[in-house]
């Protein structure tokens, strides 16, 4: 529990007055992801500690350094979570890491994503104003969304200094099915049922099985469980934290790591690569060494986009390019939060 | 704003009408004052302007050379949607164009694989329910205004309803959109897939006002519609009580679709107005339950027994569709029930925590007593999202001002217990006062730095949802003069 406001502002401000730019940083698991920042480390690790949960609001405020595992063991011990089940790709994860990053895990088709838990946020502009946005109740139309807006941004618009999350209750029960599938018909029966009102909360094909989740009052689980059909996973926790971990034997593959969002029901991408499907199709895990014009192409194609996620050479840009005016339109967003481009310039793209 | 205006040599009226006609034809333009009246205002129908044309373009080529022509000679524009909007954000510029998306009310596609509705911004927002319908689909977000209100009015007002305390608000629903900056800059905001490159602007876009750019097609997420929807009615004899249960029913893990309260007065207005057959009690709470079959047979019996010792006095659960109706039909009638008891109201509109409930029904009745006015409370008791109506009579002087700074002190309260002065109505013209209460200098600051990163002139509805630095003027809000509501047709929550 430490509060450096005072001091990550004063680094801001000085960073800002000198033009020298800064390399956030909050637990080091996500070194991997984007383009490397060349600047000063602004390690934001320290600034931590809980500062309100009230279980019965569902709501919880943290500061960006927190931990995440003392975020969901906190929650974990009143029955509640943080339904995004964010990845954290390392003991060390932080609050501030992990919505930056934007990266959101199985249960996002259905709970929703990072973005969608995000109420509030305290940040630091490139100015080292310290800003309040946003705020803890569940609705707020107060000003432009200023907070939603630095989820995902990699901490190019913003150093989030304390973020209030709506949280969930956990489901009573949870119930894991596995079927043996090809792909098509994967991808077809994730989008049928999807359609259906079942308690779904995730559904991720693994190149022969399909994994179906299902969360709730244990009765309803049952019903379903019988309607879908399939076996029931014996380790079913074990397995959907590897998948968001990224620990499944799929990512122990070398060739580049793609990941592609497209429309969820999308026929497979057809390209030589071997492929994961979460998010109910929505997610296509692909590990291939074709090149990137022609993933983000189909990517495209299927609606969405590819981000080159590990493994890739430095050459690569790691996020899909934007069109032209868009890449503008960032590029004025980015300058009216951090006029002097210090925070964490070029991570996501050169321009930003 | 009247910066960039006043570098720029302004056509003359005539020359303006004249220019928009042969961009827009002559059925695409209203200039003339009998035209221009039903613009005039929006759900707010306390402040009223005319516009100096409003242009109803058909296509986007047209929108795009309606915002080309204004950027060029720096004339204000302000989007309008059904002009449902409680908070002026719709509010004409006098000497501006009125750009209104009526004519954009077609549904483009439904596709029921993806699960999502393409629609141009004009469409009703229940027009899209019924058009996903036939797939067992349906668009969640439901304000009360729904068979009026535009989708393209609900992103930019983000919009909720009974139902988004467990499905979301509109920002938490749309997929993609279209819109036009004010150099007539086509964009795509978002892409049909669960996320996009770049920064989420779909978030920003949301609940922008109308500020930002003008939305010319929206992708929302259709919901599998539920198995089974069931509601509780509970009685309880003390206000604080009823919020109580409130907070018991989701600290037990249960999210209702549903969750709303009335108090005393709202009740009995709402009784004497449509029979609902309401207990006379100091509050009740309607709690409403989605799901699977089994789970919401589960849920029903859990939450009885919760609001039985939460201290309720009567629980009674709708054991069919017709009874379900009547227990929501008081509490949809309960603006205009209020609007039956006195001449006139004031509606409010703010969020605040859930557990300070009791603590804020307290401060407002002391309130009342102090301005020696009424208040009946409706609220989305499950967000804590209040709508305190505020009864008054414009013909005894000064009740008006003394009703406004009451609401004033309302919203000031809100942000006081660590709530915000809007749940879902929006700043508009009527809160930009209290965005001072809520945000600092610096934030307002950063608020203008992102307008201008969009409309560097400040063309799109200037004046709204951010004050200016140095301008915190008196603005009112809704006002409802003898029970004449700006939208009677359409249900109150
Ligand atoms: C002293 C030091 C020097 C380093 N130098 C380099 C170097 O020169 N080049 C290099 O490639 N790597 C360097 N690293 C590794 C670096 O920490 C990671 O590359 C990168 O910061 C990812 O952050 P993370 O792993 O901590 O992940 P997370 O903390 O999970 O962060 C993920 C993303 O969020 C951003 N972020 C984190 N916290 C916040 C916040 N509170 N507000 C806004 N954004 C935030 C991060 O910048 C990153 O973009 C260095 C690390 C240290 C400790
Ligand atoms: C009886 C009643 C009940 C209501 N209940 C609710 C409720 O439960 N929940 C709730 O959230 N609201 C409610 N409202 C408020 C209102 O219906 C909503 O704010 C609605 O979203 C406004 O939509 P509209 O199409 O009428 O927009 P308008 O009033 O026409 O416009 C609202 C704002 O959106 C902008 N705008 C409109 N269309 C566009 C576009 N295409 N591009 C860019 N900007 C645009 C306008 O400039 C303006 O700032 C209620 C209103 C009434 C009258």
């Amino acid at each position: 529990m430490c509060d450096m406001t005072v001091e990550l502002a004063e680094r801001v401000r000085t960073a800002a007055d000198s033009g020298m730019p800064l390399h956030l940083h909050g637990g080091n698991t996500k070194a991997f992801l984007g383009h490397p920042v060349r600047g000063e480390a602004l390690s934001l690790h320290d600034h931590s500690g809980v500062l309100h949960y009230e279980p019965s609001e569902l709501v919880i405020t943290a500061r960006a350094g927190t931990p995440l595992r003392e975020i969901e063991d906190l929650l974990a011990a009143e029955g509640q979570m943080l339904a995004f089940e964010p990845p954290h790709y390392g003991d060390t994860a932080t609050l501030g890491g992990t919505l930056a990053a934007g990266l959101s895990g199985p249960r996002r088709p259905w709970a929703g994503a990072a973005r969608d838990f995000m109420l509030g946020c305290r940040l630091l502009n490139g100015r080292g104003e310290d800003l309040h946005f946003g705020g803890e109740v569940m609705k707020n139309v107060a000003g432009y969304d200023l907070s939603r807006l630095q989820v995902g941004a990699h901490g190019t618009l913003g150093v989030i200094l304390e973020a209030s999350l709506k949280v969930l209750p956990r489901p009573e029960t949870e119930q894991t099915l596995v079927q043996e599938r090809s792909e098509a018909e994967a991808i077809e029966l994730m989008n049928d049922w999807g359609g259906d009102p079942l308690p779904l909360s995730g559904a991720c094909y693994d190149g022969d099985h399909l994994y179906l989740r299902l969360s709730g009052a244990e009765t309803a689980v049952k019903a379903a469980s019988r309607k879908l059909g399939g076996e029931a996973h014996p380790d079913p926790d074990r397995f959907w934290r590897r998948l968001r971990e990224q620990e499944l034997s799929f990512f122990r593959h070398q060739a580049p790591l793609w990941r592609c969002a497209v429309a969820p029901a999308s026929p497979p991408l057809g390209l030589d690569a071997a492929q994961l499907i979460d998010w109910g199709g929505g997610l296509r895990w692909l590990a291939s060494r074709q090149p990137a014009e022609r993933i983000r192409r189909q990517a495209a194609e299927a609606g969405g986009h590819a981000t080159l996620y590990r493994h890739g050479d430095e050459a690569t840009a790691r996020f899909h390019p934007l069109p032209p005016p868009m890449l503008a339109l960032h590029q004025r967003i980015k300058r009216s939060l951090d006029p002097q481009g210090i925070l964490n310039p070029g991570r996501m793209y050169p321009e930003l | 704003m009247s910066t960039a205006a006043s570098t720029v040599e302004r056509p003359s009226r005539a020359r303006i009408i004249a220019d928009l006609q042969a961009l827009l034809g002559d059925a695409g333009l209203l200039h003339l004052p009998e035209d221009l009246h039903p613009y005039e205002c929006d759900g707010l129908s306390a402040y009223r302007q005319l516009p100096l044309a409003v242009a109803l373009p058909e296509t986007v080529e047209q929108v795009r050379a309606v915002l080309g022509y204004a950027s060029r000679h720096a004339i204000p524009v302000v989007a309008r949607g059904a002009g449902t909007g409680l908070s002026g954000g719709a509010l004409p510029h006098t000497e501006g164009i009125l750009l209104s998306l009526a004519k954009f009310n077609r549904i483009l596609d439904i596709d029921p694989r993806n699960r999502t509705a393409r629609v141009q911004p004009g469409v009703r927002n229940l027009a899209i329910s019924e058009a996903a319908k036939p797939y067992g689909l349906y668009y969640a977000p439901d304000p009360s205004s729904q068979i009026a209100c535009s989708i393209g009015g609900n992103v930019a007002e983000n919009s909720g309803g009974v139902h988004c305390l467990k499905y979301g608000l509109t920002v938490h629903n749309l997929v993609e959109l279209e819109i036009l900056t004010i150099d007539g800059e086509r964009l795509r905001i978002g892409n049909a897939a669960p996320d996009a490159p770049g920064y989420d602007l779909l978030a920003l876009m949301t609940g922008s006002e109308g500020m930002l750019g003008v939305i010319t097609e929206v992708t929302v997420k259709l919901l599998p519609i539920p198995e089974r929807a069931q509601v509780i009615l509970a009685a309880f004899d003390d206000v604080a009580r009823a919020g109580h249960a409130v907070g018991a029913i989701i600290a037990a893990g249960i999210i209702p679709a549903g969750l709303e309260m009335m108090d005393r007065l709202a009740i009995r207005a709402a009784e004497d107005f449509v029979h609902a057959g309401y207990p006379e009690v100091e509050a009740i709470l309607l709690c409403e339950l989605d799901g699977t079959n089994e789970e919401v047979s589960e849920h029903i019996s859990q939450v009885r027994r919760l609001l039985q010792t939460h201290g309720a006095v009567e629980v009674r659960t709708a054991t069919d569709e017709a009874e379900r109706a009547r227990f929501w039909q008081g509490r949809k009638a309960a603006f205009p029930a209020v609007g039956r008891i006195s001449p006139d109201y004031y509606c409010m509109d703010g969020t605040i925590p859930r557990s300070r409930l009791a603590e804020v029904l307290t401060r407002i009745g002391e309130l009342s007593r102090e301005y020696d006015l009424a208040v009946a409370n409706v609220f989305h008791a499950g967000d804590g999202n209040l709508h305190p109506l505020i009864l008054y009579d414009a013909n005894n002087p000064g009740e008006l001002e003394r009703t406004e700074e009451f609401g004033g002190r309302i919203l000031e309260l809100c942000v006081e217990v660590g709530g915000t002065i809007t749940g879902e109505h929006g700043v508009g013209m009527e809160k930009i006062d209290q965005m001072c209460v809520q945000f600092r200098p610096l934030e307002l600051a950063q608020f203008h730095a992102i307008k201008a990163a969009f409309d560097p002139a400040g063309l799109l509805n200037p004046g709204k949802a951010v004050p200016t630095l140095h301008r915190c003027a008196e603005f009112g809000a809704m006002h409802v003069h003898q029970g004449q509501l700006p939208h009677p047709e359409l249900e109150r929550f």
